[in-house]
């Protein structure tokens, strides 16, 4: 099988919260070889953290199940899909706006789509009732100057 | 995590030194908690040098200890945050809130 991507990984765990931090770590290694700023790492580890904890308590609503979670490499773009089979969204927009929380209770901030937004390029999400829930993120990794400054070195010969 | 209190100046100082995720957070909360109702502090601050990761869990658990504090009429002060936590409690509003050194 010869990819259309330049590099692609799967991953899927259990819906247990002390994989959220397995789950960034891993994608943000996987991501490494674009070699992004600290800054966008922090952004995608944030990103998928964000992703994988609305599987776990949302979906899931802390029972047990799957987690996936896809990376793809295409030139200077991560494509990241994270998915549930939990019980879905009933109304996306809704679940966008910023400060919206279904768990006011567990203190949490209605922040997570908000922040994914904000951090990764593109955010979709493809919800059905039931069913489950994907959100597939982009984010393209600048190249820093430095590096094409080296590159022309090297294509000159100079190095 | 890292506790002290002075007793003169009703100061809990408190150096948060794990990630902060949805896994971490109730485990933090539950003991800053504890140190406020043990100290009734006029003042907590929250130190976030040793940090380096923090998601909008900890959005959740900053307002929640900034509601404590008000309620026992004392403060809440945040400390050494790092470029990305900084760039999430921007996007919180929170910073219009609680100042942070």
């Amino acid at each position: 099988m010869k990819s259309i991507y330049d590099n692609e990984m799967k991953m899927e765990f259990l819906s247990k919260s002390n994989n959220e931090a397995f789950a960034r770590i891993t994608v943000a290694a996987f991501v490494s070889q674009l070699d992004p700023t600290i800054e966008e790492l922090s952004d995608i580890k944030t990103a998928v953290s964000e992703a994988v904890t609305n599987c776990i308590i949302h979906g899931y609503e802390d029972t047990e199940g799957l987690v996936k979670i896809s990376a793809r490499i295409f030139a200077n773009t991560v494509e990241i899909e994270i998915s549930d089979t939990g019980k879905g969204i009933e109304n996306i927009e809704l679940a966008r706006k910023p400060l919206y929380t279904t768990k006011a209770n567990l203190e949490r901030s209605g922040m997570g789509f908000t922040i994914m937004e904000s951090f990764m390029d593109e955010v979709e999400i493809e919800s059905v009732l039931g069913i489950g829930t994907k959100v597939k993120m982009k984010k393209m990794i600048k190249k820093s100057p430095l590096d094409e400054d080296a590159k022309e070195l090297v294509s000159l010969g100079g190095i | 995590m890292n506790i002290n209190y002075e007793k003169e100046d009703k100061l809990l100082y408190i150096e948060i030194t794990e990630e902060i995720d949805h896994h971490s957070v109730d485990k933090i909360r539950g003991k800053v908690d504890n140190e406020i109702t043990r100290y009734m502090p006029r003042k907590t601050i929250l130190d976030f040098s040793r940090v380096t990761f923090m998601d909008s869990a900890g959005i959740g658990m900053i307002i929640g200890r900034y509601k404590m504090m008000k309620l026992i009429g004392g403060s809440l002060e945040i400390q050494n945050v790092n470029q990305s936590t900084k760039k999430i409690l921007e996007m919180s509003g929170i910073l219009k809130i609680i100042p942070v050194a």
